[in-house]
């Protein structure tokens, strides 16, 4: 299954921005190619990558074959509270997978 | 419309030319549709278009960091940082990449908001060929700005080999 790599960091001040950095295993075939036998391969992306906080959308990106395989992603928020960061990448052909990690403000 | 193009209602020269404009304006349309292998500058703006509603988009305030020369196109690093305080009166809420000859013309639209605290996003991309890359932020006041980047590919994404 999908493996995903994710950078956030555990401890942070209130109000600081911190960096969020994330990694999904993904082949992000384009749909553009052919295989030997000159048969399209039809296309198998990451189309959506969601970010909350406590619950609360803070970012959300839309993705398109132009994107590397193994989607890298890296954005920033602001650390306002203690609570987990869930972040969610969803694709074709049902593709779904969510990781999570809690950071604490001081 | 049978009656525009009755001779008696043309007023002037200038009508007629502005009639044919309209016909080759059509028939380049058209030209531009029956050949979808590689997205054409004409498909970026139909792009940009589409992200901003035809609105006005200016240049400048955008900053796209990607190296000049890549070797391999499958996969290019790429950062944007838009000038912006990021507060909830003035900030940024999306940033799209668009590309100018990559078989679809969009890379990647993200949504952010005053929580982000810096308007900085970056990924990796696949580019099929030497070409401009163009990054466009919607800001909260509904203005467009753009900045854009000239990239030189050594292999090309797609051309890889095949499975």
């Amino acid at each position: 299954m999908a493996r995903a790599l994710v950078n956030i960091p555990p401890k942070a001040k209130r109000g600081e921005v911190i960096t969020i950095r994330t990694l999904m295993s993904h082949q992000m075939e384009t749909g553009f190619r052919y295989s030997t036998t000159g048969a399209p391969i039809p296309r198998d992306i990451i189309t959506t990558f969601i970010a909350t906080y406590n619950g609360e959308e803070i970012f959300r990106a839309e993705l398109f074959p132009a994107i590397a395989a193994n989607p890298f992603i890296t954005f920033t928020t602001v650390a306002t509270e203690s609570g987990t960061i869930e972040l969610t990448w969803r694709g074709d052909n049902g593709f779904a997978a969510s990781e999570q990690a809690t950071i604490t403000v001081e | 419309m049978p009656s525009t193009c009755k001779p008696s209602n043309l007023t002037s020269r200038r009508d007629a030319l502005r009639l044919m404009g309209a016909a080759t304006a059509g028939y380049a349309l058209t030209i531009v549709r029956v050949t979808p292998l590689a997205a054409t500058p004409a498909d970026m703006r139909t792009a940009i278009e589409k992200i901003t509603g035809g609105a006005k988009v200016s240049a400048g305030r955008v900053h796209l960091e990607i190296p000049p020369l890549v070797e391999n196109g499958n996969t290019v690093p790429c950062a944007v940082t838009v000038d912006s305080p990021m507060t909830a009166a003035d900030h940024v809420r999306a940033i799209h990449i668009v590309t100018e000859k990559n078989p679809q013309p969009n890379v990647i639209s993200c949504r952010l908001g005053p929580r982000a605290g810096r308007a900085t996003v970056s990924t990796r991309m696949r580019l099929s060929d030497t070409q401009t890359v163009v990054a466009i932020a919607e800001m909260s006041n509904g203005s467009f700005w753009s900045g854009s980047v000239n990239i030189i590919i050594t292999l090309g994404a797609c051309l890889e080999d095949l499975i």
